[in-house]
């Protein structure tokens, strides 16, 4: 076995003068970790001195894979990166693809995109504040409620895609099929109900006095750090930057909505939570917007053929705001019916390198929350 | 006031408490085994093979082209030509499949064989439940065959514009046979 590089060691035990230290490997099967995500932490008493992340446990060979198969069949791959946003990271990759095969996509279907891209990132925050609440010790209650949202969402991409998680739904320079009847007046339906289910969510914990003392000031992510780190997605957001980049790069049709950008202050556990929860108002926001505006016409161009998608060499990358971050595709063609080269930019995997530093003299206890709000999803992280 | 914030917590946990005993907006579960939801009219589940007629082998729409099994993103199709062919709808001779497999255990269910295919042969099933204590997951020709009759139920709408549009290419070639003149017999 070849020994790790000195700077990835863990320190042996009783490194420091007087402390007994004692390493433990949490997971990969720890329920807390949100899938099979293994860290060697190092603690002294309850206090944690080091953290060595160790992930590879859900690779899949997904870049490799899509340089073998055709751009098309590339496509339900990418439902399987973060299993919980298929649809933004569809969107992710034709977007890559129509960037370096100059497709023009028609007005209906960017306005589809949008929409459930939205509905995406309302499941997706629903998912992990439920989740959080869990980790932070407010059993099944909180992430019962919030399932029940996004079982209401779920059934609309059902409805639309065939699929509840993977829905492989958008095609290059459009998307696969389009909405069933009835289905905006749905989606208006749920959109509503969503709202009064955020007032009844916040109603429920965000005063909490002990949720608050469990959560403010843990996990302080510095705005420098989270800079200097790459990180992107609320994570960052909560820390002050202000970086969206529905904002920054107004892909798709988003420089025609109005929203704002929620911003936390400290960059502790709670702003995390709170920016998420606002949003999710923001997100409700454009949805209103996006379902009110919906154009008729085309949803595919019909010129782009499905099959033997052959683009001129060249390279292109392509990014959007998925729920957890900057979710980008590097793609280089060498004019085959493959990519050359295939890369992801998974929000995950970066905004999980600065956990070390955010956990460092917290406990284990807080570990856990800390990990929990960054939001990351193994599928992503490892591919 | 401390615990303000808990009480109002408590008070919602107990409106969704006793709200689950009447209200149709928190009753949003099912008693899975006994009770069962109607898929919807778009799920995709496996790929079947629809034949047209009584007779699977005869009415078998697939021509053994291979684009599903190239454009399989898992690659679990398995397709061998025959070398005898067999009239489609239209009366024309077509290749037909001598060995069509889909691993069951690979298959992602995407789609996309459904989607590429230019035959309207191949399509989603809405069949779920498909546990078994074999563990040899390859569904072959005779496995996947499904009905036209069986397809207009799952996917009406669907199914309907399929029929609409071959029965239009079938008037079309039998237009195109009564005008052509018969070749007389020397």
């Amino acid at each position: 076995m070849i020994a790790p590089p000195p700077e990835l060691q863990t320190p042996a035990a009783g490194d420091i003068a007087g402390h007994d230290l004692l390493e433990i490997s949490m997971g990969p099967h720890h329920p807390s970790t949100h899938g099979v995500f293994r860290m060697n932490v190092v603690l002294d008493g309850e206090t944690v001195v080091k953290l060595t992340p160790v992930f590879g446990y859900l690779h899949r060979n997904h870049e490799k894979i899509a340089e073998k198969n055709s751009y098309l069949a590339s496509i339900p791959y990418t439902d399987r990166l973060d299993y919980i946003c298929s649809m933004t990271n569809n969107w992710a990759y034709v977007l890559s693809v129509e960037k370096m095969a100059g497709l023009a996509v028609p007005e209906r279907a960017e306005y589809i995109r949008v929409i459930v891209s939205e509905l995406t990132r309302l499941q997706n925050h629903a998912c992990l504040a439920g989740f959080l609440l869990q980790d932070m010790g407010a059993l099944g209650t909180p992430m019962m409620y919030a399932f029940r949202e996004r079982e209401k969402i779920l059934d609309l991409f059902e409805s639309l895609s065939g699929s509840r998680m993977m829905c492989n739904y958008m095609r290059f320079s459009g998307c696969r099929c389009d909405l069933p009847v009835g289905w905006l007046e749905q989606a208006v339906k749920v959109a509503a109900g969503f709202d009064s289910f955020l007032d009844h969510f916040e109603a429920l914990l965000s005063e909490n006095e002990i949720l608050r003392a469990r959560s403010q000031g843990v996990g302080v992510l510095p705005r420098g750090l989270a800079v200097n780190a790459g990180v992107t997605g609320p994570a960052l957001r909560a820390s002050g930057v202000n970086y969206d980049i529905r904002k920054v790069d107004k892909y798709g049709i988003y420089d025609r909505f109005k929203f704002r950008v929620p911003l936390g202050e400290r960059g502790d556990v709670f702003d995390r939570y709170m920016v998420r929860i606002l949003e999710m108002r923001e997100s409700l926001n454009i949805l209103d917007q996006a379902l009110r505006d919906i154009p008729a016409g085309a949803i595919v161009d019909p010129k782009v053929r499905l099959r033997n998608l052959r683009p001129k060499p060249g390279e292109a990358y392509g990014r959007i705001e998925s729920p957890k971050g900057e979710l980008g595709f590097y793609l280089i063609s060498d004019g085959g019916p493959s990519p050359y080269r295939y890369r992801v930019r998974p929000p995950s995997l970066v905004n999980l390198t600065v956990l070390e530093d955010m956990c460092l003299g917290h406990t284990i206890a807080d570990v856990v929350i800390i990990l929990g709000s960054i939001d990351i999803v193994l599928g992503e992280v490892d591919r | 006031m401390l615990g303000r914030g808990i009480l109002r917590g408590l008070i919602e946990t107990w409106r969704n408490f006793q709200g689950s005993y009447y209200d149709p907006a928190r009753l949003t579960t099912v008693q899975y085994p006994e009770q069962k939801l109607p898929p919807q009219e778009n799920a995709r589940t496996f790929p079947f093979l629809v034949y047209d007629g009584e007779d699977f082998l005869a009415g078998m729409r697939c021509t053994a082209c291979s684009i599903c099994a190239q454009e399989c993103p898992a690659h679990c199709i398995k397709i061998v030509k025959d070398t005898a062919k067999k009239p489609d709808y239209l009366g024309k001779m077509q290749f037909q499949p001598q060995v069509f497999n889909i691993d069951m255990a690979v298959c992602m269910e995407c789609g996309i064989c459904a989607e590429v295919c230019p035959f309207d042969s191949i399509k989603m099933d809405h069949v779920f439940e498909l546990s078994s204590s074999d563990r040899l997951m390859v569904l072959q020709k005779a496995d996947l065959a499904k009905s036209n009759d069986y397809f207009r139920q799952i996917h009406p709408a669907e199914a309907a514009a399929v029929d609409a549009a071959r029965a239009g290419e079938q008037r079309k070639a039998q237009a195109k046979k009564d005008a052509s003149p018969v070749p007389v017999a020397s």
